[in-house]
This record gives structure tokens, C-alpha cells and sequence, in this order.
């Protein structure tokens, strides 16, 4: 049996959770997962910037900190950390753990590519829209193809103790280490579909601890203290969900169950570069205070095409807020959305949206919000999108006069006129996998 | 009797792009089929109106006790196009378990 911890659900997820997995307990593998689906064209740029940036800036010094432990109890790390740019965040690793041996995986960055796909007849039409790429070719920020748990694997065989790669799927993170260690096979679908539904469940870190948890949320215990999911995987395939004995939080059938389904789509074809899992297959089974044991999976053969993600500069949005106190401060807040409105039809200025939400009232449930005929307070909330910088930074100077030039009681206006922000979008596209070639290298 | 679905379910709801998914799990797999039969793509469609642009599918994990909805076009253009305060859906969830459901005091009992 070995253990697989995930101490990191996106970048920005706990700081100390990849600390107290190290010292809390034991773990042969440590998962953090450093990349959501835009976050390389923001690594892009910084790279653009300054060609040493480009990776997650957190993980070195992580790494930095809990080096000791990894020599200690001989733990291995695996991250998506590297970003853009995979051999300058190894390089900085070994600057700050020189005792550490360090891989990288390369072949995910097919930003430099995309002409030679597109002159091939690859034509990378967005997956939701069916437009092709050659419609925002000149706006691209980043290209990256998702890579599997295979080429970790390879990184692992090659003795590293830091694993650094760029966009790999989440689930590969913890996929890799039951590769390496069991020998699993490529054509093994069963087992990989295993591995890849045990990563699926601790990607999102504490989400199948107890965090944003529905079940009985008020009474799990010491969310203060929560502990991190780790996988005890075994070589055919089974797993339990478990935590550090003594942290807070709760592993229970009820839980993993709400982690199962998130994000999930069809869930008989979660597809994969290393597997299709069947969701319909898995089995949960109480194994005892916060552990859960996961059986019966299923799997199928891994997909001929491999998922790319690719970043785009689409245009510039704001979002601009107000408050207005009872009494009639719903009635006053869609008073000041109208007048924002009208002036904004009067400059003249165009957007693709606005869109008004009114916080405290229905922002986040719409339509179908619990009624709060008289509420104390509410934040008119509105945000406008569009092509035009100089419109939508115009935007920005119109809420603030209202305090004075508006309906009565209007605060909250402390922060300033909001920042106008490039708004980059998300491209998913199919390319076949025969033309990703990934190689691991070694960086001393 | 009509009960709201929190009485037998939970939920959690996420994105991918402009799409939202909420799985609703029954808290005791024999009300698995009551989820099923109540719970249909076009009540979830009819609850949450204008909100939802696109179609609502469903998808069935009956060992999970378990049902997952995809709503389609339902989250103002999605990930960072959107506009909404909850540009990842993740309240819809809780906002679905306000469903009321036709349910036998007997089927509530097994």
C-alpha cells in the first residue's frame, strides 16, 4: 500500500497544508495541483515579462520549507507548479533544496506549434461553440495540450524527488505514483480508471474532507485544523480516502460522494489521456472513522484525441458596487441601477453585457432566491463587458457620483472607482495525441 | 405529500466553462428512485427559468444514490466572461434542494 496526499486544490488553496501533511503523519507521495484552466496565460505573460517567471512562485518556497521531511521520510513530490515555463521553477528549486533531485516533464506547451497543427488541417474548433481557431489565431495568450500520468510516471522511474510539471490533468498528479510503484500498464483500464477516480476525489483538497460540505456542515468537527485527503492505494486497484489522525475536518461515504459528483459530466465517460472512468462503477463502503473504502471501478480505453487548452485575450470587463441601507433598499438600489444605465446610453458607450445582481437579495440564486421583501441592506452590483477598453473604463467613473447625485443612503464606495480588467477566455480543443511528444529531463 | 428535495437530498454544484453541474445525492440510497422519478431534467429546467439559457441534461449513477444535472448556458458566459457574483455556480446546489417534490409517507418511511 502507498499513500498519495493532494495538499493543494488550486494555487491560492492553504498554505499550511502541504506543511502539516509532511509533519502530520506518514506519506509517500505528496500531490499539489498549482493550475486552473486560465492560469497559464497569466504565467504567460509574467514569463513575457521577465523569462525566469512563468511558474507557480509559491512551490519553491514550499519546497524550501519542508525539504528536511522530504529527505527525512523519503516523501516525493509531484506538482502542475512549473507553468510556462517548467525548467525555470526547477531551477529555482534546486536553488533553494540543492539536496533534492528534480525532473521536469516538457512537451505540453504547444504554443509555438499551433501553425504547423493548423497548416496540417488540425482545425482546433472550440468544443463548446464548434468555431474554429482560426477565428482568434492573432489573440492567443498560451496553448497548452493536457498531458497524462505516464510521462510523471517516467519522471519518477528517473529517481526525482521533486516532479514538476506544466498542464498535466489534475488526476495524473496522484495517478503517477501507482503507476510508477505498481507497474501499471497503459492497457490496465480498470486500475488506471481507479487511480484516475481516487485523484478525481482528493484534486479539490479538502472538498473531501469536509470542506464545502452539505452534509450536517455545522457539525464537522475543528474545520480550523482540517485535514487533507490522502489515498491509500493498493496494487489492484482499490483505495481508501482517509486524513491525519487528530486533524479536524470528516471523511465519510456521504462526502466523497458530494467530491464524486463534482465537476462530474457524463459521468460513464470521464475521459482522460490515460483512461475513459465509469463513475457508474464505483462502490463505497464505510471503513471506519474518516476512512472510506472505493471499489469495483471500471474503466476503458484512453482517447485517441488529448484535450488542449488554450488562453485567448477576449476584451476587458469591470465590476463596480454601491450600498444602499433600508429603509426601500432594494427599491433604492435598482433606482441607482436604472440612472447608471441611462447615463451610460447617453455617452453613447456600447457593451456586450451589463449585468445588475443585487446582493443580499438574489445574487447568487436569481429567480429562484428565498423572498427578502425588506432587507436592511443590499449592494447593487453591476459589471459590464465588452471589446472597448476606453468604454468600459468610463464605466468605472459612473458609480461613485451617485452618493451624491442618486437616491438617498449610498455608501460603500470606499475602495474607489473598480479596476478595469483584461477578461482572458478559455479555448478547449481537441488535437490528436500522436502529435504531443512529452520528455522528462533531469535538471541538476 | 410535497416536501422540499433537501428533506432527502444533498448537493454540490460546480462549473466546467458556461456550464453548471449539480450532483444531488440522496442521504439514504433507498430514496434513490423517488430522486429518479421527481428530480427530471425538465422540473430542474422549470425551477431555475431564466437562469438557465441552454438545455438540462441528466445522468443516472444509481450505486452512488445519486443523479447529475449539466445546466447548459447557465452561468453568464462562464469562467472569467462572466459577470455574476457566483460565476462557477457554486450555490446552485443549494438553491435546487428548495425543489419541491411529491413524495407517500410511506415511500419517506422504507
Amino acid at each position: 500500500m502507498i499513500r498519495i496526499a493532494n495538499g493543494q486544490g488550486f494555487w491560492g488553496d492553504w498554505l499550511e497544508a502541504p506543511v502539516r501533511l509532511v509533519e502530520q503523519g506518514p506519506i509517500d507521495y505528496l500531490a499539489l495541483d498549482y493550475l486552473a484552466e486560465i492560469t497559464m496565460s497569466i504565467l504567460q505573460k509574467q514569463k513575457e515579462a521577465d523569462p525566469s517567471l512563468g511558474y507557480a512562485r509559491d512551490f519553491p518556497p514550499l519546497i524550501a520549507r519542508i525539504q528536511r521531511r522530504l529527505r527525512e521520510r523519503e516523501i516525493k513530490v509531484i506538482a502542475n507548479a512549473g507553468g510556462v515555463n517548467p525548467i525555470a521553477c526547477a531551477l529555482e528549486v534546486r536553488r533553494v533544496a540543492p539536496s533534492l533531485k528534480v525532473a521536469v516533464v516538457l512537451g505540453d506547451d504547444v504554443s509555438g506549434r499551433l501553425d504547423e497543427f493548423l497548416a496540417a488541417g488540425h482545425a482546433m474548433k472550440n468544443m463548446d461553440t464548434g468555431e474554429p481557431l482560426s477565428t482568434i489565431r492573432d489573440r492567443i495568450l498560451s496553448a497548452n495540450a493536457y498531458i497524462g500520468a505516464f510521462p510523471l510516471a517516467e519522471a519518477l522511474e528517473a529517481g526525482a524527488d521533486v516532479v514538476i510539471a506544466g498542464r498535466c490533468t489534475d488526476t495524473a498528479l496522484s495517478l503517477a505514483p501507482m503507476i510508477h510503484r505498481f507497474g501499471w500498464k497503459p492497457e490496465e483500464w480498470d486500475k488506471l480508471a481507479a487511480g484516475t477516480i481516487a485523484g478525481h476525489i482528493v484534486e479539490c483538497g479538502a472538498q473531501c474532507t469536509g470542506g464545502n460540505c452539505q452534509v450536517d456542515w455545522q457539525s464537522i468537527p475543528d474545520m480550523a485544523n482540517i485535514g487533507y485527503p490522502i489515498i491509500e492505494a493498493e496494487p489492484d486497484g482499490r483505495f481508501n480516502i482517509t486524513k491525519h489522525e487528530g486533524t479536524g475536518g470528516r471523511v465519510s461515504v456521504d462526502v466523497v460522494k458530494e467530491q464524486l459528483l463534482y465537476e462530474l459530466g457524463d459521468p460513464k465517460n470521464y475521459i482522460t489521456p490515460d483512461c475513459v472512468a465509469d463513475f457508474t462503477s464505483i462502490q463505497l463502503k464505510d471503513a471506519g472513522p474518516d476512512r472510506v473504502q472505493v471499489s469495483d471501478i471500471r474503466g476503458g480505453p484512453r482517447p485517441e484525441m488529448l484535450k488542449l487548452s488554450i488562453a485567448y485575450s477576449y476584451g476587458w470587463k469591470a465590476i463596480g458596487t454601491l450600498v444602499y441601507s433600508a429603509p426601500q433598499a432594494l427599491e433604492k438600489s435598482k433606482a441607482a441601477d436604472r440612472i447608471v444605465r441611462e447615463r451610460l446610453d447617453q455617452l453613447g458607450l456600447k457593451f456586450e453585457e451589463i449585468y445588475t445582481e443585487f446582493f443580499g437579495v438574489n445574487a447568487c440564486h436569481g429567480p429562484v432566491a428565498v423572498p427578502n421583501p425588506d432587507p436592511p441592506e443590499v449592494q447593487v452590483r453591476i459589471g459590464v463587458r465588452g471589446q472597448d477598453r476606453k468604454a468600459v473604463d468610463r464605466f468605472t467613473r459612473e458609480l461613485i457620483p451617485l452618493v451624491l447625485s442618486g437616491p438617498p443612503t449610498g455608501t460603500g464606495f470606499g475602495d474607489g472607482r473598480p479596476p478595469v480588467r483584461e477578461v482572458v477566455a478559455y479555448w478547449p480543443a481537441l488535437i490528436p495525441r500522436e502529435l504531443i511528444q512529452t520528455s522528462v529531463e533531469v535538471v541538476e | 405529500m410535497k416536501i422540499p428535495l433537501s428533506r432527502i437530498a444533498h448537493a454540490r454544484s460546480g462549473d466546467k466553462g458556461d456550464t453548471s453541474n449539480i450532483g444531488v445525492i440522496a442521504f439514504d440510497p433507498r430514496h434513490y428512485p423517488v430522486l429518479a422519478r421527481e428530480v427530471t431534467s425538465k422540473r430542474v429546467k422549470q425551477f431555475f427559468g431564466e437562469m438557465v439559457k441552454g438545455q438540462v441534461e441528466r445522468y443516472e449513477l444509481p450505486n452512488l444514490g445519486a443523479l447529475n444535472f449539466l445546466l447548459h448556458d447557465a452561468l453568464g458566459g462562464g469562467g472569467t466572461l462572466s459577470l455574476r457574483i457566483d460565476a462557477q455556480g457554486k450555490t446552485l446546489g443549494a438553491a435546487l434542494l428548495r425543489l419541491e417534490i411529491e413524495v407517500s409517507e410511506s415511500e419517506l418511511a422504507s
